[in-house]
């Protein structure tokens, strides 16, 4: 049987998960997505988290209010793509102010060979805009740890709404 | 099972009968009816209680959250047939992770009943409980007499692992029990009543 190719693994995204961990992150809840994998296989393996894999990103909005009723602290590792499908849920984020942290891999901007991801990517932004959520880019690996840290104070010590938006410039355009 | 609406079961006592005086379980309440039937048990404005005014779809997501946050506390979803069919997909992410702390009451009234009372799927052959047991969640009961109620409430309560309870209801409208429409207001006292925070 063909196995797929195990993607690269790259520093920074080592050096997030650190970062959430170190931050007293205990449940990560994603929809599988190539540029979350070490996230995902770190909190896997990680026997102090919860980790949990979702049918749709609308759940992870859910997980991560419930968390902080119950005085934990939640991300939602998401691609771009699946921003849409949180836009709803959104509403119980801002009229209940809970804390609420991100983490989007983007699609559908920079170098994107596949057109059908252009539309969601170039909305994202502007969407989550909408919806009272603060938007940090990263572009570079030296500029991920300043970055996180910064959205994990503003959300769970401010109680905003923050997506981290890591770049296809970070993560590396899918070839086709 | 008897397929005349009448003879089913009254939503506002059987939910009462399940939850018993509730200040056992956190409780995250769907919205509208089911929200009135949690209330009705703990009080209006409950810190003990997070009840849902909107974010349709959500409700068993939070319950799954907060269940995973304090594994030594019992937790309870309380909602509706039309609000869980938004998000029937929880049900497979509960049944992976079969947290043992979660329960589910999905209050069955097969009608949507804060927009004209439209027929919801669940009256039109859809089958809540099988959806639970197809998600991998071992406890599933589906609760059509008062006979079978003592049974549920057993299940809730001493099952190690997630539970879901079609509890199927007559299309009845209690009246509405009126807490605070502010979830940061609920967020707070939730918090405060469980954390000390």
């Amino acid at each position: 049987m063909n196995t797929p190719k195990k993607l690269d693994e790259p520093a920074w995204a080592h050096e997030l998960y650190d970062i959430l961990r170190a931050a007293d992150v205990t449940q990560f809840a994603y929809v599988p997505d190539a540029g979350h994998s070490v996230l995902i296989d770190r909190s896997l393996a990680d026997e102090g988290v919860h980790s949990i894999a979702l049918t749709t990103e609308e759940e992870g909005v859910g997980i991560v209010a419930g968390a902080h009723l119950g005085g934990a602290r939640a991300v939602l590792l998401m691609q771009s793509s699946g921003v849409g499908n949180t836009i709803n849920l959104l509403s119980l984020i801002r009229h209940g102010r809970f804390p609420f942290l991100t983490f989007i891999s983007m699609r559908g901007e920079f170098g994107e060979g596949n057109p059908w991801q252009m539309a969601m990517g170039q909305s994202t932004q502007p969407v989550l805009e909408a919806c009272d959520v603060i938007c940090l880019k990263v572009e570079r690996p030296d500029e991920l740890a300043e970055v996180t840290n910064a959205a994990l104070t503003m959300a769970f010590q401010s109680e905003q709404a923050v997506a981290v938006l890591l770049s296809q410039r970070l993560i590396g355009a899918k070839k086709f | 099972m008897t397929d005349n609406m009448d003879d089913r079961l009254p939503r506002r006592e059987a939910v009462a009968h399940l939850l018993g005086d509730g200040k056992e379980f956190l409780i995250v309440a769907g919205l509208a009816g089911t929200k009135n039937d949690v209330l009705n048990v703990t009080g209006a404005d409950a810190p003990n209680a997070f009840p849902l005014g909107g974010a349709m779809g959500a409700a068993v997501s939070i319950g799954l959250g907060l269940a995973l946050a304090q594994p030594d506390k019992k937790v309870l979803v309380v909602t509706g047939d039309g609000e869980l069919l938004m998000n029937v997909g929880t049900l497979a992410t509960v049944g992976i992770l079969n947290p043992p702390n979660l329960g589910i009451i999905c209050v069955d009234n097969e009608h949507y009943g804060e927009t004209g009372f439209q027929k919801s799927h669940t009256a039109l052959g859809v089958d809540l409980a099988k959806m639970a047991e197809g998600s991998a969640i071992q406890a599933v009961r589906t609760v059509t007499e008062e006979g079978q109620l003592d049974d549920a409430a057993r299940v809730l309560r001493e099952t190690n692992g997630s539970v879901f309870v079609l509890l199927k209801v007559k299309p009845d409208y209690p009246p509405s029990v009126r807490g605070t429409w502010d979830a940061s207001i609920s967020k707070n006292n939730f918090r405060a009543a469980l954390l000390g925070a």
